[in-house]
Formats: C-alpha cells, sequence, structure tokens
C-alpha cells in the first residue's frame, strides 16, 4: 500500500519540468503566409512578380527620391547613398552602397519590401519591389535598362561584391602585456 | 488605563499633525514632516543625470541616445538611462495583442500571447548590452569629448524571459534547422540571423528589465536577449522566429555590422563582443577637485565570459597595476573596477586595460588599427587613454 501511495506521489513531489507545456496555440498556413516576410539570397520567399528599371524609375522618383536623392546619391548626414563607391572599398575613403557593398540582391528587394518608403513601409505591391530593385541595380550598372527582373531571376544576379565578405577569424588581435 | 492614555496620545499626535498641515498651508511653508509619497518613483530634483541623444535623420526615434556612464553607480543602468539605437523609432505596443509567431523547420508551428510566454518557466540575469556601433571612429582616434559619448551605446541590465530553448523544444525544432531569424515588430521590421547553437545555449526571450516590465525603448513586451553578443542582434519587439537552414541576409547583418579590412574585405557574422574596459571617472569633460586622493573607477566587460583582471595606468601605459574588482563579477556582465590613486599635480594619463576568462587581453588602438586598419568601424575595442591636465581637467589622451 504504501509503495502505491509512493508512486502515486511522486510526480506531484518531484516537480520535474515537464518536455512540452501546451502554451500558444497552432499557427496555420495562413496564419503563417499572414506574417511571414523573409527573403532568402536562394530566393526562397520572393512572391511572384516582375519589374524593369524603366518601370522602376518612375515609382522611385515618387517614392524615394525626397530621400534618397535623384538619381540614388543619398543626402549627406541624412540618408545613405544607393549608387557609386566601386573600387573604393580597399581604400582610405571606402563608401558602402548597394552597388559597391550588397552581396546580395535578394537583400535589396527584401529591404524595400519590409522597410520601405521609410514612413509607409510594406505597402508597394510585388512588382513595384521588383522594378525598384531593377532600378537600383541599374542605376549601378548592374542590369541593363531591358531587364527584368522576377522571383527568378532575382536570386541568379550576382552583385559586384558576392565575394566581398568573410567570417571573422576572431581573436586575431594578439595585445603584448 | 495605560491603554486609554495611549489612545490619547495617538489623538493628539493626529490632531497636532494637522494643525501643522493647516499652518504650513497659510504660511508657505514646506511641513518639517516631508514630501507625500508617490505611486511610482522620481529621482531627487538635484539630480540630472540624463542620456545624449543622436537622431540620424529627420524620421523622429531613428537613431541613438547614449547611457551617461560617468554617472552610474555599481554595475546596474537604471532602465531610464539605458542606451537605445533604433533603425525606425519606437513602436507603441499593445501587449494584450502582442504575439510571437515561431514556424520555419518546426514540427509543430505556435504562436503565443504575452500571457502564454509568462507562464513558461522564468529566469532572470544580468548581462551587459553593447551596440557594435559603439566607439566607432575609435580606430581613427576619434575625439568625442566624453566617456558617455565616446562609450555610451552600452548599458547593464537584470533581464526576466523564458529560456528560448524551452520554445524551441515546445515547437519542435528540426536537425536541419542552422539559423533563426528573428524579427522585431517595429515599422522597418528589424530583422537578423541567429546561429541556432546560441538559440539553444543561453538565448532569452524576456519581458522583465530591472524588475519591473521591459521599457518601450528596449522592445515592450518582448526582446530577444542574447548574453555577449552585439546590440543589433537582441531584437527588440520581437514577433516572429523563423527556423532556417541558411542565413536570411538582412541589410543590418551584410550592409550594416560588418568589418571592413584594409584588403577591401569585409567581416560577418561578428556576435560576441570582444573584451574591453573603459575608464568612467575620472574622464573627458571633468575635473579633478584638488590633489591628493582620487578614486579611479570603471567598467569592463566580455561577450565571450567572465573578466579575470583589470590592470590600470596612470603613467601612460608606461607601467600597470592590477585594480579591485567588486563583487558580484559575472560572466558576459558590466564589472565594475576600482583603484585608489593620488594626484600630486602636473600632467598625467589614466588608462584601463582588461583580460578575459579566455586570456584575451585588451588592446590598444595601434594593435588594434595593424590588424584592423580604420575602417572597419564596428567591433572597436582598443584601450582608452584619458589625459589629466594641470589644472585638473580632463581630455582625450
Amino acid at each position: 500500500m504504501a509503495k502505491v501511495l509512493f508512486l502515486i506521489c511522486l510526480p506531484v513531489f518531484a516537480a520535474a519540468q515537464p518536455d512540452h507545456f501546451g502554451f500558444g496555440r497552432t499557427a496555420t498556413p495562413a496564419d503563417i503566409t499572414a506574417k511571414n516576410i523573409t527573403i532568402f539570397p536562394d530566393g526562397a520567399g520572393l512572391p511572384i512578380g516582375k519589374g524593369t528599371p524603366k518601370d522602376g524609375e518612375a515609382v522611385y522618383k515618387e517614392k524615394c527620391a525626397v530621400c534618397h536623392n535623384d538619381h540614388g546619391e543619398g543626402r549627406q548626414g541624412q540618408y545613405p547613398a544607393l549608387v557609386g563607391g566601386k573600387g573604393t572599398l580597399n581604400t582610405a575613403k571606402p563608401k558602402k552602397t548597394v552597388g559597391s557593398y550588397w552581396p546580395y540582391a535578394t537583400t535589396v528587394w527584401d529591404f524595400i519590401n519590409r522597410a520601405m518608403p521609410f514612413d509607409t513601409p510594406r505597402e508597394l505591391p510585388p512588382d513595384d519591389v521588383y522594378s525598384l530593385t531593377a532600378y537600383i541595380l541599374y542605376l549601378n550598372g548592374i542590369v541593363n535598362q531591358g531587364t527584368e527582373l522576377n522571383e527568378k531571376t532575382l536570386p541568379k544576379i550576382i552583385m559586384p561584391n558576392r565575394d566581398g565578405f568573410v567570417l571573422d577569424p576572431r581573436p586575431d588581435i594578439k595585445a603584448k602585456r | 488605563m495605560k491603554k486609554e492614555s495611549r489612545e490619547n496620545r495617538r489623538r493628539f499626535l493626529a490632531l497636532g499633525g494637522g494643525v501643522a498641515a493647516l499652518a504650513s498651508c497659510k504660511s508657505g511653508v514646506v511641513s518639517k514632516s516631508g514630501a507625500h509619497m508617490r505611486p511610482y518613483g522620481e529621482r531627487s530634483p538635484h539630480e540630472s543625470s540624463a542620456r545624449v541623444l543622436r537622431e540620424l535623420t529627420k524620421s523622429p526615434g531613428t537613431g541613438s541616445s547614449r547611457t551617461p556612464l560617468q554617472d552610474l553607480y555599481g554595475i546596474i543602468t537604471p532602465s531610464s538611462l539605458h542606451f537605445e539605437r533604433h533603425h525606425s523609432g519606437v513602436p507603441t505596443i499593445d501587449p494584450e495583442k502582442h504575439e510571437l509567431l515561431i514556424h520555419g523547420l518546426v514540427d509543430k508551428p505556435l504562436t503565443f500571447s504575452m500571457a502564454d510566454i509568462r507562464r513558461f518557466p522564468s529566469v532572470s540575469r544580468i548581462c551587459f548590452l553593447e551596440c557594435s556601433g559603439n566607439s566607432i571612429g575609435g580606430a581613427t582616434g576619434s575625439e568625442l569629448p566624453d566617456v558617455q559619448q565616446s562609450h555610451g551605446l552600452l548599458s547593464c541590465s537584470e533581464w526576466t524571459g523564458v529560456p528560448l530553448s524551452i520554445l524551441l523544444r515546445e515547437v519542435g525544432l528540426q536537425p536541419a534547422a542552422k539559423w533563426m531569424i528573428a524579427e522585431g515588430a517595429d515599422s522597418s521590421r528589424m530583422s537578423r540571423s541567429i546561429p541556432i547553437e546560441k538559440a539553444l545555449d543561453d538565448a532569452m526571450l524576456v519581458y522583465g528589465q530591472n524588475g519591473e516590465a521591459l521599457r518601450p525603448e528596449q522592445g515592450y513586451p518582448l526582446r530577444l536577449i542574447l548574453p555577449g553578443f552585439e546590440g543589433n542582434t537582441n531584437v527588440k519587439w520581437l514577433h516572429r522566429l523563423h527556423l532556417a537552414d541558411q542565413p536570411a541576409m538582412t541589410t543590418k547583418e551584410t550592409a550594416y555590422y560588418t568589418d571592413l579590412m584594409p584588403d577591401g574585405k569585409a567581416q560577418i557574422f561578428t556576435f560576441a563582443m570582444e573584451p574591453r574596459s573603459v575608464i568612467t571617472r575620472p574622464s573627458g569633460g571633468q575635473k579633478l577637485s584638488g590633489h591628493g586622493f582620487h578614486e579611479i573607477t570603471g567598467f569592463a566587460w566580455s561577450g565571450k565570459g567572465k573578466i579575470t583582471r583589470v590592470e590600470v595606468s596612470t603613467t601612460g601605459g608606461e607601467s600597470w597595476e592590477d585594480a579591485r574588482l567588486q563583487e558580484p563579477v559575472l560572466s558576459q556582465a558590466l564589472v565594475r573596477f576600482r583603484f585608489p590613486w593620488t594626484w600630486n599635480g602636473g600632467i598625467a594619463v589614466i588608462q584601463s586595460r582588461c583580460t578575459d576568462e579566455t586570456g584575451y587581453l585588451q588592446p590598444t588602438r595601434d594593435e588594434f588599427v595593424a590588424v584592423r586598419g580604420y575602417n572597419s568601424g564596428y567591433h572597436y575595442n582598443g584601450i582608452k587613454p584619458w589625459k589629466i591636465q594641470d589644472d585638473g581637467s580632463v581630455v582625450n589622451g
């Protein structure tokens, strides 16, 4: 009898932390689609859509030029330049822009899609995001004016600085006592 | 009889108090019995230490504010003085409506309300947060005049929340998941890719800071805390965790927070903040009140573990002596050091250097520059000298 009681009481007194708690509710595919905006460098997550630099120029003038200036030059100390800087990364005055520094075109698409325009983000339809991405790449000489970008071609763009990133070898500095 | 007299005495005192209050009203003199209590406390009106704000764009709330390290005592940063770095302002979030979605390479994608999250077993931990842009330009000998501006993207709090590993077990993490993309609910949906090892090790989802609810500027109602990792990865206003087999290569882990080396290559995914220390008193902008005893004090910290030693030099780096480490000395937290010093007048250059449990010794600026050059920007951790001038005023050394 005592043994039986002991067995019954054990889970109560052991106060073990369960493996599963059962809190939270199942996220349905629809729940996930509504919130998931991750875009991966291999193109996973990109929605169907398309756009050319020519289409993008009009959207840029309307939505982007107010901050990033007429041709992606940026405004000093305020809004970053999107264009230029090629060949400056190993100089005394490196200029990091989409064209000179960003390793993936998918990141350009993703950032416009999630965060731009700054005051009204996530209102641009996918076609506008493709065309704006195409226009910025065109300004940097990465695509031609007639190039159409879509969910299949965008991840295939090789950005000029694609191979410009390495994992850090830290601790890399050996200070002397 | 005795009881009755006590009762009378009480009545007499109550009456006296009332009369005193009335008298003070009439005369305009503050009651000697002191001010009223307050439901939520404020500091003395004689104290005015504050953050300095640097708005980076015309868009409100975007930029940074810096902690007045020179005014702090101990190791905890008051929540109201915690540094800030926002990329699109501070969102206003109703905790009743806030949810966290965990999805991707998991067996059972789940959505958690804040009430759900608070039901899980909780932990508290003191750790520092430092923006990897702290002292940006330090390598070039940046001449920011005081420690608040040069080192103030640094704070330390006690954080309370749920170990992330518990939630990852709840959703059934799949073996193919190598990265976790964490996303905030701020207007620009700031997001970072985190290695799964860190997520399973000591990552926390926190709702508490220094004993009360997280401040809005620190991610209310929910923030990711990755002890020792650069500030930006500790995603605020956390609303989505996406488990994946690859990093997302987000803007903030490619275009920003990467360190450009002299050869034009940039180092990516530098997470742990390397050991660093700085003297906060005396420091730039202050003035010694006179010759004689002055305590030198400051902070040391390492994103890779515990600080084991802090040395102070008052001779421009010619000689070094051990400083005393104030307990508690916690892993990946600010450590307070103290060093007794007598200033006999004349020019003196004071500086500190630290060592952590991995054996790493904080480098000089020259040692840093020799390896990383002048344009790496982020993750600067060089020794900071301050110069005491003849008149006791303190400037960059």
